[in-house]
């Protein structure tokens, strides 16, 4: 390994488009639209998600590499993306029946999903809702990440 | 602490080739960037710095100063070159983004005097970048 003292992360981004409604069961039908406003419409709406990843890691002297990106790009859409582009969040995707699909969560629900990635350490996710909305989460909730 | 951050472009081509590996291996691991005759970047760069800012100039440094340090550092030695020839600091390097950004934090770490060098963050494309900081910094907040 090459980094001499240097802390690399390699990042990529991904995109994915996908639906959601954001409501909560445990509040009344005035509150949720109180709280959710038009993102509480029964019949949802959709986005065009960024997910940017980042991961950290030895260099590789042989290759010049954290991790080979056709490792990490395969490890990417078989965790997150095959299930989550073109899907509606709160139907197709089991961690949201109970939880709404607020980019928030969704950040802790794909650092769960990616966190596992044996080539390098995931260090922080970062999804963009949309041009003007983005989250990041960097771990350490405990109820998240045990899971 | 104030963070600045100051971008700049550069045009540069590379290929992925280790000699110590097979041709076959070669193209299994690197795939089209094995390709003998290269291939080409535009390259983002964006470097940050840390520091407070000098109570009576209110800079944490003097852009114009980042911007010839950057001039000069890696402009002038990558912009419009082939970085597996021409570029000595890569030289038996394979240049991915992640040996870029390793360079790039040498090359300028010891030119930053005024306010700290925080992060090195080079895009190989919109998609694909490196980050660079120096061990025990934190990467939130970027």
């Amino acid at each position: 390994m090459i980094n001499n003292g240097l802390k690399i992360e390699l990042g990529r981004r991904y995109r994915f488009a996908a639906s959601h409604r954001l409501h909560s069961p445990r509040l009344s039908e005035d509150e949720n639209y109180q709280v959710f406003g038009k993102c509480n419409n029964p019949h949802g709406h959709g986005h065009n998600y960024v997910l940017e990843v980042s991961f950290s890691g030895g260099i590789d002297p042989a290759t010049g590499m954290i991790a080979n990106l056709s490792d990490l790009d395969a490890f990417v859409q078989l965790r997150v993306l095959d299930e989550f582009d073109h899907s509606s969040l709160n139907e197709d995707v089991a961690a949201f029946r109970d939880k709404v699909p607020t980019t928030e969560n969704l950040c802790m629900e794909i650092f769960r999903r990616l966190k596992t990635f044996p080539n390098a350490k995931l260090e922080r996710i970062r999804i963009e809702e949309t041009g003007k909305n983005g989250f990041e989460y960097a771990g350490g909730h405990a109820e998240e990440d045990s899971k | 602490m104030v963070l600045l951050t100051r971008k700049i472009e550069f045009s540069a081509s590379h290929l992925y080739h280790n000699p110590n590996l097979s041709a076959e291996e070669n193209r299994r691991i690197f795939g089209k960037c094995n390709n003998p005759h290269g291939h080409g970047h535009n390259y983002t760069l964006e470097v940050m710095v840390a520091g407070e800012p000098n109570p009576v100039t209110g800079m944490v440094l003097d852009l114009k100063e980042l911007k010839e340090i950057l001039e000069r550092e890696v402009m002038r030695r990558m912009d419009h070159r082939h970085l597996n020839y021409e570029v000595p600091e890569l030289a038996g390097q394979i240049p991915t983004c992640e040996n870029i950004a390793r360079v790039i934090w040498n090359l300028l770490e010891p030119r930053i005097t005024q306010g700290k060098l925080h992060r090195v963050r080079l895009y190989e494309s919109p998609d694909l970048f490196a980050d660079c900081y120096r061990n025990g910094a934190s990467g939130a907040g970027n």
